[in-house]
C-alpha cells in the first residue's frame, strides 16, 4: 500500500514539474525534428533549457545509475515519466542510439574509463551515437561482416564500409563491429568505439523510397583507433552485438502508450465519412480498422505486461521477443490503412496537399524500412524458433534430400 | 498481472492436479463412456472439495472471495487439459446472483455452489448466433406470479444444473433475468450433443411459474451484460489455456518427428509459422490477463475488454487448434490423436457467448467507429 502511495506522489510530484519546465512553444512538437539535424544553441534556445532541465533531472535515462547522470529509478518510475511527458504533450528531448542501445550495452560491457567518459554525455543528451554494423555484404548474415580493424602496436588501423548508418552524417561517435580475426567467423568480431572526427572516415547519405536520407553509408581508410576504444576482449565483440540488438529490438517495437487507433478512427470518420446508423461508411475498411485496433490495444497491453513483470524483478522475459514483430507488423498496417483512408489524397508526393496528407504517404513509404532494419522479420522468427521454442538447425547445406 | 502468493500456490496446485487426476486421457476416457452430463461428477466433487468452486463467491456465503484472476488461473490449467467441469458455468451462475440476486437468493444458493453440490448455469441462447438482446422467451405477469413460456438452446451443463439463469422479454418489452430451478414444472431438457462431448441441452419452457421474488433484480438494465462478459472472460481464460497447450504439444512433435532425415521443425517453413503463433499466442494472454483483471477492478473498460478478450482468444486458438491438425500431418486427422478434440472444443467454445465477429462489432461499436 505504502509502495502506491509513494509512486501516486512521484506520478503527481513529476507531473507538475513538467508542466512548470515544458516551454510552451515546444508543445506539439517532435523530438525527431530536433534530432533530424544539428540545432545549435542559439538557434533554439528553448529546446536547449528543456534538455538542460530533463538532464539534471536524469530522467533522460530514469533507469541508468546516478554516479554516471542517469536517474537510478525504477522501471516503473521510468513508465510514470513517460506517461506523464505524454500527458503533458511534451517530449522527452533525450533520445537516440546512445539512449536506446548503446548505453545500456556499455553499462553492462564497459570498462570504469569508458562508463565515465561515454555515459555522462548521452544522458544528457550531448553526444550523438550511430551504429557501424552492417555492410553491404552482411545483412542479415551480420557476422559475415569484413571491415578490417588491425592491430598496429599502439593503436588500431580500421578499413572497410559500413551502410544502412542510421544519422552517420549528424554523429559524434561510432560504436562498430570490425574483423578482428579473419580465420573464424563469430569469434572473428570485435566491438571498438570510433570517433567520427578522426581523419580518413567519409560519410555519404543514402536516398531512401520515402525521399529521405536517414541512412548513410561510412567508408573507413586507414583509421586510427587509439587501443583504450576497444570494449570487452579482443575478438569477443559478437556477444556484446548480441545484447546490443536485444536492446535495439524492444526499442524498435513502437506503439507506445498514445493511443494510436482512435486517431484513425477520426481520420476515417473525416475522409470516408458515416453512414445513416453513425458508422464509418465503408463496412469493410471499417472492419479492418476495427481489427487493427483491437491487435494495437492487444500490442499495448502486451507493453504493459513486459513492463510489470521488469518491474516485478523478474528480469527480461521471454515475451520481449516478440515485440519487434508485433509493434512494427502494427504500425505498417496502420499506415497502410491512413493512406488508403485518404483515398486520393493519400498518395501526394509535393505540392496540391495538405501536410499530414504529405506526412503520410512519406510516413507509409519510410514505415516499409521497420521490418528490415534490427533484424528483418524473418529473422525474428527465426531467434523466436531457435533461442525461444527451441526448434532445431538445419542440417548443412547439401545433406537436405 | 503479477501474481501474488495465494495466486501462484492456486495455480500451482491446479497444475498438479490436471495432471494427475484430470489429464487430456481422462477427458476421452468420459466422451467414449458416453457420459450423459459431460463431465464426471467424481473429478467435480474433488475440485469442490479443493474450494475451486467458491472462488469468487462472497466469505459470507461459504466462498472464498478471491476474484476473477483466481478463477482466471484455474480455468486455464484445466483447458490445457480440456477437463470437462460445470466449473465455468456455475462460477458465472454465482456471479449472476452475487450481482442481481435478493438477499433470500444469495442465502439458498451460492453456498450451495460454494460447496459444488448445486451447479447454477445460464440460459441465454435461442437462435444459431448468439444475439443476447434478441429474446423470444416471455415472462408475463398472472396476478402475483411470473409465468415464463419458451425455449432456450446450447445451454452448457443444461442437464445437470440445478437452477437456470433465464433471460426472457417482458410483456412491457424489459430483458429480466430469472432464476429457475430445473425441478420447476413445466421445465423440460433434451441433450444437444455438441461435437466436444460437453453437457449442453435445449430446454423449455411451457407455462412455468414463477413466484415474484425468482426475479434477479439488481443492476438493472446492466445486469445481463455484467453477467455475460464475465462468462465471455472465464471462457477466454479457459481457451488460454487450450491454445496454450495445443502450441506446446505441436512444438513438441515438430522437435521428434523425423523426414527426410531431419526434424520436421528443422523447416524454416514451420518454424516461421511456430513463431507467428508464439506471437500471437503472447499478445492474447496479455488481454486475457487485463480483462480477468478489469473484473475485479469493477473498471469502466470491462465490456470492451471482454469483447477483446473473448475475440483474442478466439482467433488464436483457431489458428493453433488447425495448425495443430496440419503440422501433425495424417496423425493429427485421427480419433487416436488429441489434436482433434482441441480442434472441436476450440469452434464450441468460440461459438459460444459470441464469436470472434460478434466481439469484433462489439469492440467496434464501444471504440466508437
Amino acid at each position: 500500500m505504502t509502495q502506491s502511495t509513494d509512486f501516486k506522489e512521484f506520478r503527481t510530484q513529476t507531473g507538475n514539474w513538467i508542466d512548470a519546465h515544458f516551454p510552451a512553444s515546444l508543445r506539439g512538437r517532435s523530438p525527431i525534428e530536433f534530432m533530424a539535424r544539428a540545432v545549435p544553441a542559439d538557434e533554439f534556445p528553448e529546446y536547449h533549457a528543456w534538455r538542460t532541465a530533463i538532464a539534471d533531472q536524469g530522467w533522460g535515462t530514469p533507469t541508468w545509475p546516478r554516479e554516471y547522470g542517469g536517474g537510478g529509478l525504477t522501471d516503473r518510475h521510468a513508465r510514470i515519466i513517460n506517461e506523464e511527458i505524454a500527458r503533458a504533450r511534451a517530449f522527452n528531448p533525450i533520445a537516440g542510439m546512445g539512449v536506446m542501445m548503446f548505453g545500456p550495452t556499455l553499462l553492462e560491457y564497459g570498462n570504469a574509463e569508458q562508463k565515465a567518459r561515454h555515459i555522462p554525455p548521452i544522458t544528457r543528451g550531448e553526444s550523438r551515437w550511430c551504429q557501424g554494423f552492417s555492410e553491404p555484404g552482411a545483412g542479415s548474415d551480420l557476422a559475415s561482416l569484413q571491415t578490417r580493424c588491425e592491430d598496429r602496436g599502439d593503436r588500431f588501423l580500421v578499413n572497410g564500409q559500413k551502410i544502412w548508418t542510421s544519422g552517420a552524417h549528424l554523429a559524434d561517435w561510432c560504436f562498430c563491429l570490425v574483423r578482428t580475426d579473419t580465420t573464424r567467423k563469430h569469434e572473428g568480431i570485435s566491438f571498438i568505439l570510433i570517433d567520427m572526427r578522426t581523419p580518413g572516415i567519409e560519410v555519404r547519405p543514402i536516398t531512401l523510397i520515402s525521399g529521405y536520407s536517414p541512412f548513410c553509408e561510412v567508408f573507413f581508410t586507414d583509421v586510427q583507433v587509439p587501443k583504450e576504444n576497444l570494449v570487452g576482449q579482443l575478438n569477443a565483440g559478437w556477444t556484446i552485438a548480441k545484447r546490443l540488438l536485444q536492446f535495439e529490438r524492444s526499442s524498435l517495437s513502437g506503439g507506445g502508450p498514445r493511443n494510436v487507433s482512435v486517431d484513425l478512427l477520426k481520420l476515417a470518420r473525416e475522409y470516408v465519412g458515416v453512414d445513416s446508423n453513425n458508422r464509418i461508411a465503408d463496412p469493410d475498411l471499417r472492419a479492418r480498422l476495427i481489427q487493427h485496433a483491437t491487435r494495437t490495444r492487444a500490442f499495448q497491453l502486451t507493453l504493459k505486461r513486459v513492463a510489470e513483470q521488469a518491474g516485478a524483478g523478474n528480469g527480461v522475459s521471454t515475451i520481449t521477443s516478440i515485440l519487434k514483430n508485433a509493434g512494427t507488423d502494427i504500425q505498417q498496417t496502420r499506415d497502410e490503412l491512413t493512406i488508403e483512408i485518404m483515398g486520393q489524397r493519400g498518395i501526394g508526393w509535393a505540392g496540391g496537399y495538405d501536410a499530414n496528407e504529405l506526412e503520410a504517404t512519406r510516413t507509409w513509404l519510410g514505415g516499409k524500412a521497420t521490418t528490415i532494419y534490427g533484424g528483418t522479420h524473418e529473422i525474428q522468427n527465426n531467434i523466436i524458433s531457435k533461442r525461444i521454442l527451441g526448434l532445431p538447425d538445419p542440417p548443412p547445406h547439401g545433406r537436405q534430400q | 498481472m503479477i501474481l501474488n502468493e495465494e495466486q501462484q500456490m492456486l495455480r500451482d496446485s491446479a497444475q498438479a492436479w490436471a495432471r494427475d487426476n484430470a489429464p487430456v486421457r481422462a477427458y476421452r476416457q468420459m466422451r467414449d463412456r458416453g457420459e450423459p452430463l459431460g463431465f464426471d461428477r467424481k473429478l467435480y466433487a474433488q475440485i469442490a472439495e479443493l474450494g475451486w468452486t467458491a472462488i469468487a463467491i462472497p466469505e459470507e456465503h461459504g466462498g472464498m472471495n478471491m476474484g476473477y484472476v483466481s478463477v482466471g488461473l484455474i480455468l486455464e490449467e484445466l483447458g490445457k487439459t480440456l477437463t470437462a467441469s460445470p466449473l465455468l458455468s456455475s462460477t458465472v451462475g454465482a456471479s449472476a446472483i452475487v450481482l442481481g440476486g435478493s438477499k433470500e437468493q444469495q442465502t439458498q444458493w451460492l453456498p450451495r455452489i460454494a460447496a459444488g453440490s448445486a451447479i447454477v448455469t445460464l440460459a441465454i441462447e435461442e437462435g444459431p448466433r448468439h444475439a443476447p438482446d434478441q429474446v423470444a422467451v416471455q415472462a408475463r405477469r398472472e396476478g402475483k406470479q411470473w409465468v415464463l413460456s419458451g425455449t432456450k438452446r446450447h445451454v452448457a451443463e443444461g442437464m445437470a444444473a440445478d437452477a437456470f439463469i433465464v433471460s426472457s422479454i417482458t410483456t412491457d418489452g424489459r430483458i429480466a433475468l430469472f432464476l429457475v430451478p430445473a425441478t420447476t414444472v413445466g421445465v423440460t431438457r433434451t441433450a444437444q450433443q455438441t461435437m466436444d462431448a460437453r453437457g449442453h441441452a435445449s430446454v423449455q419452457f411451457v407455462d412455468v411459474k414463477l413466484g415474484d421474488d425468482a426475479e434477479l433484480r439488481g443492476m438493472p438494465n446492466k445486469l445481463l451484460d455484467a453477467v455475460l462478459d464475465r462468462a465471455r472472460i472465464a471462457l477466454a481464460a479457459e481457451m488460454l489455456g487450450m491454445a496454450t497447450q495445443a502450441f506446446t504439444t505441436t512444438v513438441e512433435f515438430l522437435k521428434v518427428r523425423v523426414q527426410f532425415g531431419q526434424p520436421i521443425g528443422s523447416f524454416q517453413a514451420l518454424q516461421h509459422r511456430a513463431a507467428e503463433m508464439f506471437t500471437d499466442l503472447e499478445l492474447t494472454r496479455s488481454v486475457v490477463e487485463a480483462a480477468l483483471v478489469a473484473v475485479d477492478t469493477q473498471s469502466a473498460e470491462l465490456p470492451l475488454m471482454a469483447s477483446l478478450a473473448k475475440l483474442r482468444a478466439g482467433e488464436t486458438l483457431k489458428l493453433i487448434s488447425n495448425e495443430m491438425v496440419q503440422m501433425h500431418g495424417g496423425i493429427g486427422m485421427t480419433d487416436e490423436h488429441d489434436a482433434g478434440l482441441y480442434l472441436k472444443r476450440a469452434r464450441v467454445a468460440d461459438a459460444t457467448f459470441g464469436n470472434t465477429g460478434f466481439h469484433r462489432e462489439r469492440f467496434g461499436r464501444l471504440s466508437g467507429s
